[in-house]
């Protein structure tokens, strides 16, 4: 059903439409001294709100332990799949060679990353949680690969109040008894 | 002042003296130069004053970025010159100049080619009649002006008005149908706005007549203007000028022949590279013409104040004082061209057509037809 809109007929000051254009100008003119809203970027920097989802990396955990164990539970969540994880061994020598796996290599294609933070959510162990570097720059496709070195440094450590695989070993030297 | 009838009589009847004459010669070569120094200066910088006016009508900084590398380093100046986009003036230009220069294959050539400098050429031929300033010779009072001739206002109208001609051919010869729609919205409204120009300078003519055996002079007009200004005493003139001259000058919210919102870009939408920076310049030098001519007409030339002149006995330092003034004054009107495109959206093209024809028109007979009547009382 077609509505007829009633239009307003416009008052004899209305249609001289110079008084509407000088109040127009004034607020522009107003708005020259306003402050500005640019905020020039590479000298300034945004702030970044809580929550923010930048760059995937991986993190220690306050003992300097490598949180990762190659699950691999990131790269099936993955939906663009760039991550891909090579699970490894940790070596018996280590101090927690009872933890057994570990990644040997760690490769997010930051090209191929949405930032959607379904590896951070699927994580068990919080090792790889999405933090606030949003500016990711290469002269190559083969630059924004990230390795398994490259993430932990982005990383560096997030400290964990559980502190889960301790408790695993305490309960191992105490004989299983928990 | 020189009439066309007196070029005439010392060209046909006195024996040349060729050291004088070359001299002449050469005299008014540097005095057009400056002229045309004069409109490139301001095209040029008002294409920066756009940029940061609306820059900062919107909130924005605008270009404060880019630097030629020796001379950014030099204090003060360098820093200067970066934070107000004057080296963005710089790179335009350079970017225009170094750009690949198309030539579409389905253009006619010649008038293609033509186009451009159809657009620029009658801007810097009618800045030569614009008296600049003013200065005191044995008495009398002479125009800075590269050409003082008895019929200048008439001559900067119906030359600036050529300029559209450019419009028109790069429309027609780019074989294409936005630069063709937007060359005929161009021809149309210049052709309707024409009219109005013509009939709001009239009255200030005849007013002019009253004092001066040549009203028709760009100088006269300005030097009757030593007490009120036109534009005080014939507000409504002033007002329909001013109006028609940014249609004239293709300015919005009448800018009907690039419209880029329908037309893409206008007549211009075929060109590229330099051919497309003699357009923007073009664009640009109407602009200042247009100003100039305003100021004449309505804004006491180089008058400072209404009713204050520049006085006699000063000399050198008031010619300068007047042209000092002259071009503080363009500087205003060009950041009215600047502040009135950035606060009004476009008309559409019959609300141009109608405005021209229904309302302004009327207006400027009436406006005439009254100045008529008071005149002859």
């Amino acid at each position: 059903m077609a509505i007829i809109v009633e239009r307003k007929r416009l008052s004899f000051w209305e249609r001289l439409y110079l008084p509407q254009i000088v109040s127009g100008l004034f607020i522009t003119f107003k708005n020259i001294f306003k402050p500005r809203v640019t905020l020039e970027y590479p000298d300034q920097s945004p702030v970044l709100p809580v929550g923010y989802r930048g760059a995937p990396t991986l993190v220690k955990d306050s003992e300097g332990r490598e949180k990762c164990v190659s699950c691999q539970l990131c790269e099936f969540v993955c939906p663009s799949k760039a991550i891909r994880v090579t699970p490894g061994e940790i070596s018996p020598d280590c101090e927690y060679s009872y933890i057994e796996k570990a990644p040997k290599d760690f490769k997010i294609d930051m090209l191929r990353c949405i930032f959607c933070g379904l590896c951070q959510e699927a994580c068990p162990e919080n090792a790889i949680v999405l933090q606030n570097e949003f500016s990711i720059n290469g002269y190559s496709r083969g630059d924004f690969v990230r390795h398994k070195c490259d993430l932990y440094a982005a990383g560096g450590v997030m400290p964990d109040k559980i502190m889960k695989w301790k408790k695993v070993r305490d309960n191992a030297e105490l004989g299983g008894n928990r | 002042m020189q009439t066309v009838s007196d070029i005439c009589v010392f060209a046909s009847v006195q024996p040349l003296d060729w050291s004088a004459a070359a001299l002449d010669v050469a005299v008014k070569v540097l005095c057009s130069l400056g002229a045309i120094m004069l409109v490139m200066c301001f095209a040029g910088l008002s294409v920066v004053a756009e940029r940061k006016v609306c820059a900062y009508i919107q909130g924005r900084y605008g270009p404060n970025r880019t630097a030629i590398p020796v001379v950014a380093a030099v204090p003060l100046i360098g820093n200067f010159l970066k934070k107000n986009g004057l080296m963005q003036l710089v790179a335009d230009g350079l970017k225009f100049l170094l750009k690949e220069d198309p030539l579409p294959a389905h253009v006619g050539k010649f008038w293609y080619l033509a186009a451009p400098l159809m657009s620029l050429s009658p801007v810097l031929i009618a800045a030569c009649v614009i008296p600049f300033g003013a200065y005191w010779s044995d008495g009398q009072l002479c125009p800075l002006s590269a050409a003082d001739i008895d019929v200048s206002l008439v001559f900067a109208l119906a030359v600036s008005a050529l300029g559209v001609y450019g419009a028109i051919m790069a429309g027609w010869s780019s074989n294409s149908k936005f630069p063709y729609m937007g060359a005929m919205r161009a021809s149309a409204q210049v052709i309707s706005y024409e009219l109005t120009m013509g009939l709001s300078v009239l009255p200030v003519v005849m007013w002019v007549a009253h004092s001066s055996e040549s009203p028709l002079s760009l100088f006269e007009i300005a030097k009757a203007q030593g007490g009120l200004w036109f534009c005080i005493v014939q507000p409504l003139s002033a007002l329909l000028f001013l109006v028609a001259m940014f249609a004239e000058t293709n300015r919005l919210p009448f800018d009907m022949a690039e419209s880029e919102t329908d037309l893409v870009s206008g007549y211009h939408t075929e060109y590229g590279s330099f051919k497309f920076g003699l357009f923007f310049v073009g664009e640009y030098g109407h602009m200042v013409l247009g100003s100039s001519l305003f100021i004449v007409l309505f804004l006491g030339g180089w008058n400072p104040f209404p009713g204050v002149v520049w006085p006699e006995s000063w000399g050198w330092a008031g010619a300068l004082l007047s042209l000092l003034t002259f071009i503080v004054k363009i500087a205003a009107m060009l950041f009215l061209f600047i502040w009135v495109r950035w606060t009004l959206p476009r008309f559409r093209y019959d609300q141009v057509m109608r405005l021209g024809w229904k309302v302004l028109l009327p207006l400027a007979l009436a406006n005439f037809a009254a100045y008529l009547v008071f005149m002859s009382f």
